[in-house]
């Protein structure tokens, strides 16, 4: 009897220990939501194809919490003085899935085909005028003059390293290896059963060693949100990435038993939400009407009440958890008094607004409603003008709202993210993502191409300081909320999140207690 | 009967042709195309991103263009391509076909069957108690919302009895074949096709139990009284049978929407069919899947259709063939 407790104990222990380190094997199974159309990263960009395909492709660099650059496929790099020559060192033993070598020519290869496809990339790379290979693990980088935010570029998702001997003298968007995508990443694709689950296995030869770890991951396709957090509940997935089931139901499962919940994960995408108001025509276009609008949002009820505490009322353009916030320049808090003075001010004469919620499921359809309750305490008149994603993308696309929701990606840093949606020259028809309010001054067009210009931070500080000062007096727009998602996992799954874009960075070091 | 059916074929081609036709501008009057529903989920982008995409959808080209170039790949039966997700309509239907035929099949089986047994079995206790609780419970089925019974199966059998799996067509990843494959799938079939066999079973039941009501009311069943027959024998032959034609005309109709799939219950049970491939067809507005969904199961209402013609006919052999 006694000797068998001693096993018993002797076992206990020889386990516990065993799970503390890193053990190889297992599968991981994931909701992801919606179906992504095509895992080809440098062709398709949606959300969901980057959260699966961030283990299959890789990009140059990663970056910690802090929006530090971390060894991705360049294991060192460099910049030169004047901020104009970056070079890539780049990991010797890194081969595709096919078990051709990954080598300089396929990142000046990558350049070329990122350049025609993906409209990020080539915003990102405008000021680079060459791309050279010194020898075949090298890369140098050549701008025309010097781009503050360069070093922040290389995600995966920004951009992912293609394969040139697949695609070079294709015609990239009908080459057959789309459909079964080949990268460098930590798992190779495998098998996607349309409307049920895509399956990546793990890559034997990897480029650092001892990873990954698990055997398999099954990503399952569960259209309903409802249906997704039931599949959490009754264990038959681990992992529910940020955003995939509805906020009210994120209370309820991470009180479970052995459920953990983490935040971390999108520093670097730093998710903004704010109402685009048309500052061209209507009510709208007057600037005290916009700053009205601005006091009569009630941001903590909706964060409260609506998001059932997540996210963190935003003060401006620039996110908290991104370079270049100053959270001196608050201006805006919950006073209906105020506003109703602006209001007066403005000169309204009780027109009828349009708002536009977003089609994103129930949380966005409450909000709008809580937004549309505010403008009418303090008197504006509004209507609710419904659509479905389609929808709601052509009329924010094409101008034709007064007032619209969004939620937009800051990408690390305003040269990336935030200048897009305010200067002038990037108010065009046709994207839901540009200068879509028609704000433009001079002096923040300025004052963003200074801050881009150069690499010394305080310099940048101190452009970006100028131009968040002028954009909140203008209040071109009105910030709602800086969004989270957490991540919900059972307790065995560790290190899934290790850099600022989460699970899109892939399971590269995430394993599984056994 | 050969005449007929050749003379229905022909002009189900016709229909067929219209039904494209409307539903090709139907589909373009919704706001937004692919590639803005593309380019807004890229999370960013340009001019050169839009433009390009509207060439690979082919929506450069005028309408008129457009429609011809569609209808004729249709005519060579061929749906098309879906530049969404990359592949040929027909392989992304086909694809999606049988586990969309399974599911409503089931349902179907499920709901006729349940359907006209208890409706028959209401209708020779009308009146009693047993008929009460089965009206009863039809009702029920028949004016709660299909999801909300989904979402209630899947509460108490899933996951407070841990009974039956939640969603999917089968375990992923366990590797079965053969019967154990079978096995599996049958387990995740039972809830989905309950659950939207029970509408349906509802609609039966009340058919069933007024039109036999109906009938046993008329003469010929009072003269089988007079002859002596028994009760169970008028029930089945003479009652049951003539009560069935309404069954029929219904079972007709249900039988069209097999293959259009049941998207409701397929979102909820994450059963990969052709209903939520439709759905996200629609949301997606990838034109060229969405009316191949529309060609085929418009073609299977067509196919449907006839044969309950033809049916009509056995059943009843009074019914002439309809010219």
């Amino acid at each position: 009897m006694f000797k068998t407790i001693l096993t018993g104990v002797a076992l206990t222990l020889c386990f516990t220990g065993a799970a503390s380190a890193q053990t190889p094997g297992g599968v991981a199974n994931v909701v992801i939501q919606p179906e992504p159309p095509g895992l080809m990263l440098g062709l398709v960009q949606n959300a969901p194809a980057q959260t699966v395909a961030g283990n299959i492709y890789e990009g140059l660099l990663r970056y910690d919490f802090a929006l530090k650059p971390l060894p991705g496929l360049a294991e060192r790099w460099s910049v030169s003085e004047d901020g104009r020559t970056y070079t890539f060192n780049l990991a010797a033993n890194a081969t595709w899935h096919d078990g051709k070598p990954f080598t300089a020519e396929d990142v000046i290869f990558s350049v070329e085909f990122l350049r025609q496809t993906h409209s990020r990339a080539r915003g990102n790379l405008a000021k680079v005028t060459s791309v050279e290979a010194p020898d075949a693990h090298t890369v140098v980088f050549t701008l025309s003059e010097p781009f503050g935010p360069f070093l922040g570029i290389f995600e995966v998702g920004s951009l992912p390293m293609v394969p040139k001997h697949i695609y070079a003298g294709t015609d990239y968007k009908t080459n057959p290896a789309n459909n079964n995508p080949i990268g460098t990443g930590p798992y190779m694709f495998k098998e996607w059963k349309k409307g049920s689950y895509i399956r990546l296995v793990k890559n034997p030869n990897y480029h650092v060693a001892g990873k990954p770890y698990l055997d398999d991951i099954y990503w399952h396709v569960i259209p309903d949100a409802a249906a997704r957090a039931v599949a959490f509940e009754t264990g038959k997935v681990d992992i529910l990435p940020g955003g995939s089931v509805e906020n009210f139901d994120i209370p309820r499962l991470s009180q479970a038993k052995g459920v953990c919940v983490t935040k971390k994960g999108w520093e670097y995408f730093a998710p903004l939400s704010w109402l685009w108001l048309n500052n061209r025509s209507g009510p709208t276009a007057n600037k005290a009407f916009r700053q009205a609008v601005s006091y009569a949002l009630d941001r903590d009820f909706a964060k409260d009440v609506i998001w059932n505490g997540l996210g963190k009322p935003a003060i401006g353009p620039i996110a908290s958890s991104t370079r270049f916030f100053n959270p001196k320049l608050a201006k805006y808090s919950y006073d209906p008094v105020k506003a109703k003075a602006l209001l007066k001010e403005s000169g309204y004469k009780g027109e009828t607004v349009r708002l536009l919620p977003m089609p994103y499921g129930e949380t966005w359809q409450r909000w709008a409603e809580a937004v549309k309750q505010n403008l009418e305490d303090i008197g504006i008149k509004t209507e609710l003008v419904s659509t479905d994603v389609a929808g709601w993308n052509q009329k924010t696309s094409d101008w034709d709202y007064d007032i619209a929701f969004t939620y937009v990606f800051q990408y690390g840093d305003p040269a990336l993210g935030v200048a897009r949606n305010y200067v002038s020259s990037q108010i065009a028809k046709g994207s839901p993502f540009n200068n879509v309010e028609g704000y433009a001054n001079p002096a923040v067009d300025a004052g963003f191409a200074d801050g881009a210009a150069t690499v010394d931070a305080a310099k940048r500080q101190a452009a970006y300081d100028g131009v968040q000062k002028i954009i909140i007096e203008d209040a071109p727009l009105a910030w709602l909320l800086e969004l989270e998602f957490p991540t919900l996992t059972r307790c065995k799954v560790h290190d899934l999140i290790t850099t600022s874009i989460g699970v899109n960075d892939g399971f590269r070091d995430a394993w599984i207690e056994r | 009967m050969a005449g007929f059916i050749a003379q229905r074929l022909a002009k189900g081609v016709l229909v067929l042709a219209a039904i494209v036709v409307l539903n090709f501008f139907l589909i373009r009057l919704a706001p937004g195309d692919p590639a803005l529903v593309m380019a807004g989920e890229a999370g960013a982008t340009d001019e050169i991103f839009v433009t390009q995409l509207r060439t690979k959808f082919a929506l450069d080209k005028p309408l008129p263009s457009q429609l011809a170039a569609y209808l004729g790949s249709i005519a060579t039966l061929d749906l098309g391509y879906s530049v969404r997700q990359q592949m040929p309509v027909a392989t992304l239907i086909g694809e999606r076909l049988p586990a969309t035929l399974l599911l409503t099949g089931c349902a179907f089986l499920i709901s006729i069957v349940l359907g006209v047994l208890l409706g028959a079995l209401a209708a020779g206790r009308a009146g009693t108690l047993a008929d009460t609780a089965i009206t009863g419970l039809a009702l029920l089925f028949y004016a709660t919302p299909l999801f909300w019974v989904s979402l209630m199966a899947i509460i108490v059998f899933s996951v407070r009895l841990e009974w039956l799996p939640s969603f999917g067509f089968e375990t992923v990843g366990a590797g079965y074949s053969g019967f154990a494959r079978a096995a599996d799938i049958a387990q995740h079939l039972v809830l989905p096709a309950l659950t939207l066999g029970l509408f349906f079973m509802a609609v039966y039941v009340r058919m069933t139990r007024a039109s036999m009501l109906e009938v046993s009311r008329l003469d010929f069943v009072k003269t089988a009284r007079a002859k002596g027959l028994t009760e169970g024998v008028i029930q089945r032959r003479h009652i049951l049978r003539n009560a069935l034609l309404p069954v029929v005309t219904l079972a007709g109709l249900q039988a069209g929407t097999l293959v259009g799939g049941a998207v409701l219950t397929e979102t909820v049970f994450a059963w990969p069919g052709i209903g939520r491939l439709m759905y996200d067809a629609l949301l997606q507005r990838d034109y060229n899947l969405l009316l191949g969904v529309f060609v085929v199961s418009s073609a299977m209402v067509l196919i449907f259709n006839l044969v309950t013609d033809v049916v009509y006919r056995m059943v009843d052999p009074r019914i002439e063939v309809a010219r």
